[in-house]
């Protein structure tokens, strides 16, 4: 701009800029932002882990709903500002740590600084003033021997020891801060490579590995669906205990899944059980059983008493014990016919919701629709809703038991309950990143403790004559970490020196 | 025993140990009273503490009759152990008899935690004179006792699925602690915080007041410090203990849970505690907010989240 501004101004502000930056302040501030910028991620819902209930908040307030989401509260964490805040704040980091590893490299390798003029000052202090004249150099012989630096040397007639002890605290807190860098890059990695999918499969069902078989699926960048390891596994047998005792009635008491997969298409079958916290792990990738429900079978005849369907239906539980929720779609019968299920696995009649999770009475409440499903719009729909925009009710039944047939209304046709089946959600997961992520938590947590444990102390060790020709040692310290305390240290060196036990 | 003997004799021996540490909260109550009374002993008391092992029973003999409150402390420190041994027992008891660790609901974690509180402060009264500090862990720790017995009480029952696995005792012992070292940490700060207000009042002078006989704000200060340098190392294990867990049981070793979040937010704080102390400005009464808001969000993860948060931590079994 102007040519009578000085050349290094540029170039002044900027380093000025990146000092504070830099600073232990920016980081606590920072640090600060960061903690409070994660709140609203624990308070609303988050799209990533729960996104019907996202929608149903957004929906429930037409004001706040879409305004909060257009600011990220639904995405907290991958928010522009959650991301901002933590790339900041290890930008910060990396200027505040790189400096001081080349600091920290270079003072390992430089011998402590020369004994201060006057010892009574220092922390601790001791006097022995019954030395030999050998004793400097017993004392460096033993710090040495314990891995201390040390520097001998004169000055003003006496000689003296240096010593310092305790880089590894600094090289530990360094640790710690690029760990920290390196637990970011795992969890990049499992972000870019890694992916998981969710596939509900009821009991004598299999499975493989592959897009299709999915309900959902989701994977980084770089994970590629077409490239799947080819497992594959059926689920035999599926187990489940509630609490039948009053204190917690309805809790799971356990839930186990058996089944048998195979690595790829050519290996032979293995069989294994999968329950909660001990997921399957086959070909790179984990199975792990993430929930479970019914599976009522019906059998439906339309209006001509062609058998329609005769299958079992997921219905999804909405409540701890187990009323679920499903639907049929038959837009092949004559005429087109729909169905709501609810499944009761124990039926308390005259009320609208199961009483208890385990199948003690199992019931559903249907009701029929006809009319036009609007499967064939191309639009997709979800398994589990009926879209009624083109159909119409034509009757309900409160609870069908199982070997019952309820004769729909206007000759539409029938509908019977044969039994249920049960199902298990599995959630299958491959993350690239963990080893990595949790090899750099252990070192982080290593750094952590060297740099919190580790005492960066100096002793100093003077050497002068004393009256009547004996020899006066001064021993005094240093530690340089705050409310800390070197007199053991100095004990125990004195001990060296003198061979005599101090207490 | 019986089943129905051992949940009798568990529940008998709680009782037992909250009416212990309520007349230790009494008698450390009349001690904290009458140190008010005659702040002059003050520097008698300061003393003592710069002794270190059996040094110190001696001097305690001489100066009793003239430190007030000195015998109501005592008297204090031991209801103190009492009450800490019988909730040991009755932590014990309640795990034999849900025949597995007594960490399955907010009933037993809350027992336990009171239990940490207690055996961290008695684990640091071992080392130093911290009588002064009494009132200020019984009360925490017969509250979280009191809310459990009353609000949070469940029989004990199997565990949930989801908890049955070995890290249970890993990550929740380390957690369980935590809460106890947190507590002593947010205790010490608060105190350091009264102490500095009395000095400036003082301003030079003897400090008088409720907090005449405690250590100096720096030394207080220096006391939490210590604390938290031991506490945040375990913490940051819970937390990866913890994450390890969750990729074991639902296939993430993080996924923002509400318990996750605040797990991280408890350890960012106390992050920015440990960089305060080596901040310019930042050292002082700052830091020691900063241990309070730390503690305040523990405390917010442990109740807020069990309780008002669909988590998938929720096994509260309230």
């Amino acid at each position: 701009m102007s040519e009578t501004l000085p050349p290094l101004s540029t170039g002044g502000w900027f380093r000025w800029i990146w000092r504070q930056f830099t600073s232990m302040r920016t980081a606590l501030i920072l640090l600060f932002l960061l903690a409070i910028a994660s709140i609203p991620g624990s308070i609303f819902p988050q799209r990533g882990t729960n996104p019907l209930k996202t929608k149903e908040w957004i929906s429930g307030s037409p004001t706040w709903g879409p305004i909060l989401d257009r600011l990220g509260f639904f995405e907290v964490y991958s928010s522009p500002w959650f991301s901002a805040i933590y790339l900041l704040l290890f930008i910060s980091l990396i200027g505040c740590v790189l400096p001081r590893v080349a600091t920290h490299w270079r003072a390992m390798r430089t011998p402590p600084p020369a004994a201060p003029r006057n010892l009574a000052r220092m922390q601790s202090h001791e006097v022995l003033d019954d030395a030999d004249a050998t004793a400097l150099d017993r004392a460096t012989e033993f710090l040495e021997a314990r891995r201390w630096h040390v520097l001998r040397g004169e000055s003003d007639g006496t000689s003296w020891v240096s010593a310092e002890k305790g880089y590894l605290r600094e090289t530990g807190n360094l640790l710690f801060h690029l760990a920290l860098i390196l637990i970011l890059v795992g969890v990049a990695i499992g972000g870019l490579f890694g992916w998981k999918g969710n596939v509900i499969v009821k009991t004598g069902d299999g499975f493989s590995d592959t897009l299709t078989q999915y309900d959902a699926w989701g994977g980084g960048r770089f994970a590629d669906p077409a490239q799947l390891p080819p497992f594959s596994f059926t689920m035999t047998d599926f187990r489940v205990e509630f609490d039948r005792a009053v204190a917690q009635r309805g809790s799971p008491k356990l839930f186990q899944a058996d089944v048998s997969y195979k690595a790829n298409p050519n290996s032979t079958s293995e069989s294994s059980t999968i329950e909660v916290n001990h997921p399957l792990e086959v070909d790179g990738a984990k199975v792990f059983l993430v929930g479970h429900g019914y599976a009522p079978h019906f059998v439906v005849r339309d209006s001509t008493g062609n058998v329609v369907y005769d299958d079992t239906v997921v219905t999804l539980p909405q409540d701890g014990n187990f009323t679920s929720t499903g639907v049929i779609k038959l837009p092949d019968a004559s005429p087109q016919l729909g169905f709501d299920v609810v499944f009761y696995p124990t039926l308390q009649p005259g009320s609208i919701v199961s009483g208890f999770p385990a199948p003690d009475f199992p019931a559903t409440y249907l009701a029929a629709w006809t009319g036009d499903p609007g499967l064939d719009t191309g639009v997709p729909q979800s398994v589990y809703k009926l879209d009624k925009t083109k159909m119409t009710q034509i009757g309900r039944v409160p609870s069908l038991l199982p070997g019952q047939t309820w004769t729909l209304p206007g000759g539409a046709g029938s509908i019977s309950l044969v039994g249920y089946e049960r199902w298990a959600s599995f959630q299958i997961a491959s993350d690239p990143g963990k080893e990595f992520a949790l090899v750099a938590a252990v070192l982080a947590l290593s750094g952590l403790m060297l740099s919190l444990f580790v005492r960066r102390r100096r002793i100093w060790l003077k050497m002068s004559a004393g009256p009547n020709g004996t020899t006066v040692i001064e021993i005094a310290g240093l530690n340089r970490a705050e409310g800390g305390d070197v007199s053991a240290d100095i004990a125990i060196i004195t001990e060296a020196i003198t061979g005599k036990e101090t207490s | 025993m019986t089943p129905a003997e051992l949940a009798q004799a568990s529940n008998s021996a709680i009782y037992a140990s909250m009416l212990a540490l309520t007349l230790a909260m009494v008698f450390f109550a009349f001690s904290f009273a009458a140190g008010r009374r005659k702040p002059a002993v003050t520097t008698t008391a300061e003393v003592i503490e710069s002794e270190g092992g059996a040094a110190v029973i001696t001097r305690t003999e001489v100066i009793d009759p003239i430190v007030p409150g000195r015998r109501s402390a005592n008297i204090a420190m031991s209801l103190t152990w009492l009450g800490t041994g019988l909730l040991l027992l009755g932590v014990v008891l309640r795990g034999v008899w849900a025949g597995r660790v007594p960490w399955g609901n907010m009933y037993e974690f809350s027992i336990t935690a009171a239990l940490g509180i207690l055996v961290v402060f008695l684990g640091f009264s071992i080392r130093r004179d911290v009588r002064w500090l009494g009132i200020f862990i019984v009360i925490p720790a017969l509250l979280t006792l009191g809310l459990a017995v009353t609000v949070l009480y469940t029989e004990a029952a199997q565990l949930v699925p989801a908890l049955k696995s070995y890290w249970l005792v890993i990550h929740v012992s380390a957690a369980i602690i935590c809460s106890g070292a947190f507590t002593l940490a947010a205790a010490v700060s608060a105190l350091a915080l009264l102490r500095g207000h009395a000095e400036r009042k003082a301003a030079g002078a003897e400090v008088t007041g409720l907090t005449a006989r405690m250590p100096s704000q720096e030394r207080l200060q220096v006391m939490a410090n210590r604390i938290i340098a031991f506490t945040f190392p375990l913490w940051t294990f819970a937390v990866i203990a913890g994450a390890i867990w969750a990729e074991n049981a639902w296939g993430r070793y993080w996924g923002w849970d509400p318990k996750e979040t605040w797990a991280f937010i408890t350890w960012v704080v106390f992050a920015a505690y440990l960089h305060a102390r080596s901040t310019v400005g930042w050292r002082g009464n700052r830091a020691s907010w900063i241990a309070i808001i730390g503690w305040s969000t523990f405390l917010a993860n442990y109740f807020g989240v069990n309780l008002f948060i669909n988590s998938l931590h929720s096994y509260s079994g309230v």
